[in-house]
């Protein structure tokens, strides 16, 4: 048996999604930007695609951009929304300490730019608040982006009050959506939402392929210069067989996404129920205010890397903020965001999941990670001085 | 997965001479708990020799092959033979750590002469200070170049 619970890494292909790309591939391989059968061909279906997009987020389809990705759709809103407000003499945008790095990087590199950054604090539930918001917002501020669920701990933050007060404040507002689309309803005419990024393959699209809402009247500056493809804000032969296995991905998540909610919140409820009864142990972000399938825990006295490594072996799928996975000697800036010291940070499991999970899978989750948990905590000087009573328990 | 080579997996996965050791001669522990990994090494003496090792790890894959590694090419060692055990040669006895995870066998270098130092400072025993002349506990603030002596 191997359990797949990394869905917030990324997501398999949906068999819907394959067949409907296929053809794009072999048959219907024109350039949508060219005025033969066969280009015309594949321009409606990427008009086809926008629509089908569009209509998922209730937006109209000449408001949808498509990209490369999440991250490139994020670069592009930010950009675009410091461009527009440097032109107004306005230098301030204010965002989250725990959004995604395409985010945070984009952010950096405004600031290197003259730009004054507001990170707010996320608090111990991983949930930033309307009013924070609306405290940060200054006369200079340029921009609010604020991501819809975030990517490591799948707490919601509330978009729809953020984007009133932005809309009250005539602020532009970018919420990067890459965990939300497909898992939870986006609506971004009742949110207020100015800006949106998402990507296709968190939702059992395919990898490569995301789409920029930008609501009309927010005027974009290009990241990748080019051809008019994407009505000129987007440079670039469009990647057709994407574009439409995103939009098949979607039309079908929205359809189940009722049906999916209810099962795979049972799953999660009793996945939290099993693990929280390892002993030092917590769960990570608000327990109601997630995203059906994503978890976070953190159990004392272990490193998330070796737990990965283990949980690999008995055939689960996981990840961990610990140092040693991200690659630095930091954990996740999530975890940091969240008031977690660096040593119970480093212990960090996610288990990320959707509709294809069985209870199965859940049980065997629920048998292996204590198991795996204890022989860690056997061979672990860290928790041999907390049980001798040498160091404090932290959780 | 490929991150690591077979070797680390295998010494990760099934690691020697791993667990506490009640009436150890030497005991040594380097890391730290907020960089993500600590390595502790008991070692057991008779006549200069180490006759018995173990080891308790936190850490990541790599940290606790290192440590498996180095107790296997410490045990039945003069304890001045295991003194000089440097990093270079517990990765290349693990085939290879990945460059970010070379830290981790420089743990296992400083965790077998913490180890040395203390059996030496419990059993009265004088030594060249300068064989230590580093922190053991700085690990990770120095540019390791393997020790040669």
């Amino acid at each position: 048996m191997y359990v797949y619970a990394d869905n917030a890494a990324t997501t398999s292909l949906s068999p819907r999604a394959l067949e409907a790309m296929m053809p794009y591939f072999s048959e219907v391989y024109g350039n949508a930007s060219s005025l033969h059968t066969p280009g015309q061909r594949a321009a409606e279906a990427l008009q086809r695609a926008r629509e089908t997009v569009a209509k998922a987020i209730n937006a109209d389809f000449k408001e949808v951009y498509f990209t490369g990705g999440g991250s490139e759709a994020d670069n592009q809103a930010i950009l675009s929304g410091a461009a527009l407000g440097a032109r107004k003499g306005k230098k301030h945008i204010v965002s989250t300490a725990f959004e995604h790095h395409a985010v945070l990087h984009t952010l950096d590199k405004l600031k290197k730019q003259g730009f004054e950054i507001t990170l707010l604090d996320v608090h111990e539930n991983g949930v930033v608040t309307a009013q924070d918001v609306a405290r940060a917002i200054r006369e200079d501020t340029a921009l609010v982006t604020v991501m819809f669920v975030n990517n490591e701990i799948g707490t919601i933050q509330p978009i729809g009050e953020i984007g009133a007060v932005c809309r009250e404040r005539g602020v532009l507002f970018h919420t990067d959506a890459v965990q939300a689309v497909g898992h939870v309803p986006v609506d971004v005419k009742a949110l207020n939402v100015d800006m949106l990024s998402m990507a296709a393959h968190k939702f059992h699209g395919p990898k490569g392929v995301g789409a920029l809402y930008a609501r009309k009247g927010v005027p974009l500056v290009n990241v990748i210069e080019g051809g008019q493809q994407e009505r000129g804000k987007r440079g670039g032969t469009e990647n057709i067989p994407g574009i439409v296995g995103m939009a098949a991905a979607l039309e079908e998540a929205v359809a189940n996404m009722d049906r999916d909610s209810a099962y795979v919140t049972a799953l999660r409820e009793k996945l939290i129920e099993g693990l929280l009864q390892i002993p030092h142990s917590r769960l990570n972000g608000d327990r109601e205010k997630r995203v059906p399938g994503t978890v976070n825990f953190c159990f004392e006295g272990i490193e998330g890397e070796s737990l990965l490594l283990l949980l690999d072996a008995r055939g689960i799928a996981a990840s961990s903020g610990s140092a040693c996975t991200s690659g630095s000697l930091d954990p996740s800036h999530v975890l940091l965001a969240l008031g977690l010291p660096h040593e119970i940070a480093h212990g960090s499991l996610r288990l990320s999941f959707d509709a294809q999970m069985t209870e199965q899978g859940i049980d065997h989750i629920i048998r292996s990670v204590p198991e795996v948990v204890s022989y860690l905590r056997e061979m672990s000087p860290v928790w041999d001085e907390l049980e001798r009573g040498q160091t404090p328990h932290l959780i | 997965m490929s991150l690591y080579s077979d070797k680390v997996m295998d010494h990760f996965q099934h690691p020697r001479n791993v667990g506490k050791m009640e009436d150890a001669d030497g005991i040594g522990e380097v890391g730290n708990a907020v960089c993500g990994d600590i390595m502790r090494m008991y070692i057991k003496v008779r006549d200069g020799i180490i006759t018995d090792v173990s080891f308790i790890t936190f850490g990541c894959g790599s940290a606790i092959a290192s440590s498996s590694m180095a107790t296997e090419m410490i045990k039945g060692m003069p304890i001045e033979k295991a003194l000089e055990l440097s990093n270079k040669a517990v990765a290349e006895a693990l085939d290879g750590l990945p460059a970010h995870k070379l830290h981790c066998s420089v743990l296992a270098e400083e965790a077998v002469r913490a180890a040395v130092k203390d059996y030496y400072d419990k059993h009265d025993i004088a030594y060249d200070p300068v064989i230590f002349g580093c922190d053991v506990a700085c690990a990770h603030e120095h540019d390791h170049t393997p020790t040669e002596e």
